[in-house]
């Protein structure tokens, strides 16, 4: 019996990690990302040192800084990637062309496509996977779900206002207004801060809005999101007055128009649970 | 609807009594078309209000849901669709003439091309918020409208031979491609979101959120429509040519400077209010010209009804089909105003 079980469990285990160096589990040294989350989302994870190449628009950890930039999601400079000998890419899901490109060239990938927020912890602990930092990565997440599970926990039992979530306004006016609807990370985020999305029935993560959509969804409060960290305070009162001419809508009428400001707002990465919080308290205040 | 091609034919001949009755007819109901599309289109919409709640000055406006969709939603798009409608068609039919070519468009010359550089540039550059009490953007289009026209003007009169509609239309064309490229070049480096925004711009919007940009474009838009009043008898000569014309008693370079500036500042104004909203243009003109005849005095007041009234009601659809989503109306324009031509085309060959 045991004659036959040793070389069986040798070639089990020969198998096994033939299969893992076939799959590319190794731990990758050199890493290129052209997706802002995910690049954060690395650094969270303790695999900075290892990133090489960032997307034009990373701006979060300070280090991406120091790293080469590579385009982004419509323009990735494919000759930079390849001359920075990357041994796993992290690209956009639709950025296929890209990614027969460098499978050609036998580059590992990691794609990456938008989703919830549940989505975004699945992604994060798949990435550590990939990494060879599984552990890390389900530290992350861990550490996301319990600010999310503490930002429940303290809104038990209040009322959910009515929240129109806006991501996107010609600057100074009411015009070409973006909202959430009802999928997506923006919407779940707004879930978990104790709000009620006024379009959660139209199942878009995007929607271009008519003021009269708004007047006739009067909401209670309004939480504007700009990526714009550098607004001045001025600027940022300007914008909240412009919702000024919707009197009739009660966000503006009771003073409940809110501008945050900060990336973590607009994209879904490690700071997910603290930009849910953050939501949570403009429409919360006094639970916090 | 009269057996006339959609070409630049030269007037019929006709009494003067005649014609008197039908520029008058023509003004008349075109005006009135646009007017009642006006009135009715904010009475239509994907949510119901109540006139009488409307109008009911005891709910204090604030409170007032129904007056603030009907005032705020609905009024200020329909006037803004009348005026860019009624600017964009009327520069159509006075580019036509003025340049002889049927395709010309208010687009050709380059003015709208400098608009939306215009408004790209603070899009993307996120520059002051507002100037003087106007949001940024309209007025950085009209300006690039401004440098646009002034630029191709220069380059039609630079030789003192009077103004060259060669050098116009050449100019226009290039300073076209070059403004279109500037342009994508600004939207490559600007970053998502601010691409998304102005890529939406380019489709054009009259959801103008409020009578500013209305008030605004007022202005320019009246000077023009005064100067497109004075130009129709001229037209009609201009289209059979510059030598005939001028043996006749035109003044060609003076109507043809006028011609150039008011067009200009029409749809100068016009994609400053509501972004550069194609087929209006062309479609508003030979559709007319199908319906009343190639006279100038009659295509130009009813090509100024027409485009106002249909710019309202592709605005309608616009706010109305995917409700409460809006849909740009460039999109519409196109969609209902292209096949549209092709069959007037194809039907009067």
């Amino acid at each position: 019996m045991t004659g036959i079980s040793r070389p069986l469990s040798a070639c089990i285990a020969g198998l096994l990690l033939v299969s893992v160096v076939a799959s590319g589990q190794t731990r990758p040294q050199r890493i290129v990302s052209v997706v802002p989350a995910l690049t954060e989302t690395l650094f969270a994870i303790g695999a900075g040192a290892e990133v090489v190449g960032v997307g034009t628009f990373d701006a979060h950890p300070p280090e991406v800084a120091t790293r080469v930039r590579v385009g982004g999601l419509l323009d990735p400079d494919m000759e930079q990637i390849f001359g920075l000998r990357p041994d796993l890419i992290v690209f956009y899901g639709s950025q296929q062309d890209q990614i027969e490109q460098v499978t050609r060239a036998s580059i590992d990938t990691f794609t990456y496509a938008h989703g919830g927020l549940a989505d975004m912890l699945d992604v994060i602990r798949r990435l550590g996977v990939r990494t060879g930092r599984a552990a890390a990565a389900d530290q992350l997440a861990g550490r996301i779900e319990s600010r999310l599970a503490e930002v429940r926990a303290r809104l038990t039992g209040r009322a959910r206002p009515r929240v129109l979530m806006v991501f996107g306004r010609e600057p100074g006016s009411l015009r070409n207004i973006y909202a959430s609807g009802g999928v997506g990370f923006l919407h779940d985020m707004l879930q978990a801060a104790g709000g009620e999305n006024a379009f959660a029935d139209v199942p878009r993560e995007s929607l271009q809005l008519t003021a009269e959509a708004i007047l006739v969804a009067a909401p209670d409060v309004i939480v504007e999101l700009t990526y714009d960290e550098r607004m001045t305070p001025d600027t940022q009162s300007a914008e909240v007055a412009v919702w000024d001419r919707l009197s009739s809508i009660p966000a503006v009428r009771n003073k409940r128009v809110h501008l945050l400001l900060g990336n973590q707002f607009v994209q879904p990465g490690p700071r997910m649970g603290d930009a849910t919080a953050a939501i949570a308290q403009a429409l919360h205040p006094d639970a916090f | 609807m009269r057996d006339t091609t959609a070409t630049l034919a030269a007037p019929h001949p006709a009494t003067a009594g005649d014609l008197r009755t039908r520029v008058w007819l023509v003004q008349i109901g075109f005006g009135a078309l646009a007017v009642v599309t006006c009135l009715v289109a904010p009475l239509v919409g994907p949510t119901s209000i109540s006139l009488s709640r409307v109008f009911d000055a005891a709910i204090p406006f604030a409170e007032n849901v129904d007056a603030q969709v009907f005032f705020i939603a609905r009024l200020p798009r329909a006037i803004a669709g009348a005026l860019v409608g009624a600017s964009l068609a009327g520069a159509g039919v006075v580019l036509q003439a003025l340049l002889r070519n049927p395709l010309a468009t208010p687009f050709t010359l380059g003015v709208s091309a400098g608009a939306s550089l215009g408004a790209m540039l603070v899009i993307t550059l996120g520059v002051p918020l507002t100037l003087l009490g106007s949001a940024a953007v309209p007025l950085a289009s009209f300006a690039g409208a401004l440098g646009a026209l002034a630029i191709v003007y220069f380059l039609a009169t630079m030789r003192r031979q009077g103004l060259s509609t060669l050098v116009l239309l050449l100019a226009g064309v290039t300073l076209n491609s070059l403004f279109s490229a500037i342009i994508l070049f600004v939207q490559y480096l600007a970053d998502p979101a601010q691409t998304l925004q102005s890529v939406r711009w380019v489709m054009g919007n009259l959801d103008v959120g409020g009578y500013g940009p209305i008030l605004w474009g007022i202005a320019p838009i009246g000077v023009a429509l005064v100067a497109f009043a004075r130009l129709p008898r001229a037209l009609n000569l201009l289209t059979m040519g510059a030598d005939s014309a001028a043996t006749r008693g035109v003044d060609v370079l003076r109507t043809q400077r006028l011609a150039f500036l008011s067009a200009s500042l029409a749809t100068g104004a016009a994609v400053a209010v509501g972004g550069p909203i194609g087929f209006i243009g062309i479609i508003v003109p030979h559709l007319v010209r199908l319906l009343v005849g190639a006279d100038h005095r009659l295509v130009l007041p009813a090509s100024i009804g027409l485009g106002a009234a249909f710019l309202v009601v592709c605005d309608v659809a616009a706010r109305t089909v995917l409700s409460p989503m809006e849909l740009p109306v460039g999109v519409i324009t196109a969609m209902l105003g292209g096949p549209f031509f092709l069959w007037l085309l194809v039907r009067h060959r």
